[in-house]
């Protein structure tokens, strides 16, 4: 178990929603997966489309902790105005800050996101920004008081896992609030080696909704997910140059 | 009269007098819908009682699939 602000989760996996392919398979992954949390985004509704279908209808709301994100902002401005239009559905006071400040590599705008972060803090949310692999920004967003740290594995949806693992156990070392290891996971072996290094949490999408089989995919990263973390807490053995026996050297049959 | 919403010109009947009505009038998902009036978001107690005017400046979103 752990928590984030007022909110207590027992499963570590936080769920994407964006490109599953039916929503009955992403139904079904998402119940396989036994997430808790699942992000969104914000967007206009088609409004000369009257039945357009939504995933919030074919699920019980009341089960899930929902995680809107601001993507499509790409000042502190624009990511406060999303982070109100979310709050004023009624269903959260979670928000993720997620400013892009380039559009070819995705990658967040430090200077936007600290801002974001501090004004958001200001009017009362519950801040979960989503960061570089900076480990002084993440000091940075840290020191405001946000509620949780989100760096990321590698650029959205590059499925290219942890691309610098000494940063990411710096961050998580000297953390004082949980640290969401988000975006860039590409497979189980990925979300076990963020969760072996000692992070809270793993937030991933593309990674189970683009896999072939989306539903087995959400089961491996549930298992990955618990097996990082048993790993972590178990505590590895050190790594070694050398061999050494399993089996005694003594009473050897000749 | 005629309202901007979600950057188009849409004409309503004179009766569409409230953002609760435009909401029905335009037959979108009311526990769905958040609304922006003229720049100012409007909470959910307060959304469907607040009255539009002619040329005003409506948004309407919702959460959709997003990571």
């Amino acid at each position: 178990m752990f928590s984030i602000g007022p909110y207590t989760f027992h499963s570590r996996l936080f769920l994407g929603t964006g490109k599953f392919s039916d929503f009955d398979t992403q139904k079904e992954a998402v119940a396989v997966s036994e997430t808790e949390v699942l992000t969104f985004a914000v967007r206009r509704m088609n409004i000369f489309e009257p039945t357009q279908p939504n995933f919030l209808e074919k699920i019980d709301v009341a089960n899930y902790t929902l995680l809107p994100n601001t993507a499509g902002a790409k000042t502190a401005e624009e990511a406060v105005r999303i982070a109100r239009l979310a709050k004023a559905s009624g269903l959260c006071d979670m928000i993720k800050v997620e400013i892009i400040g380039c559009d070819k590599t995705l990658l967040p705008d430090p200077v936007e996101t600290l801002r974001a972060t501090e004004m958001l803090l200001e009017e009362g949310f519950i801040v979960l920004p989503y960061t570089s692999d900076d480990v002084l920004l993440a000091k940075r967003l840290q020191d405001l008081g946000c509620h949780a740290i989100m760096p990321g594995a590698s650029p959205i949806g590059s499925g290219l896992g942890i691309i610098n693992p000494v940063n990411l156990r710096f961050i998580i070392e000297q953390a004082t609030v949980p640290v969401i290891v988000d975006a860039g996971i590409g497979s189980a072996m990925d979300a076990a080696q963020a969760m072996e290094l000692g992070a809270d949490a793993v937030l991933l999408n593309t990674a189970v909704a683009l896999a072939n089989q989306p539903v087995k995919m959400a089961s491996a990263m549930k298992h990955a997910i618990i097996a990082g973390r048993e790993s972590f807490e178990a505590g590895r053995i050190p790594k070694k140059h050398y061999a050494t026996a399993s089996s005694p050297l003594e009473g050897l049959s000749k | 009269m005629q309202l901007t919403v979600n950057g188009h010109t849409v004409d309503v009947p004179i009766h569409v007098t409230t953002i609760g009505l435009l909401l029905d009038h335009l037959q979108l998902n009311k526990e769905l819908a958040i609304v922006e009036l003229n720049r100012v978001i409007l909470q959910k107690d307060e959304r469907d009682e607040a009255t539009i005017q002619p040329d005003d400046y409506i948004e309407i979103v919702q959460f959709v699939g997003g990571g």
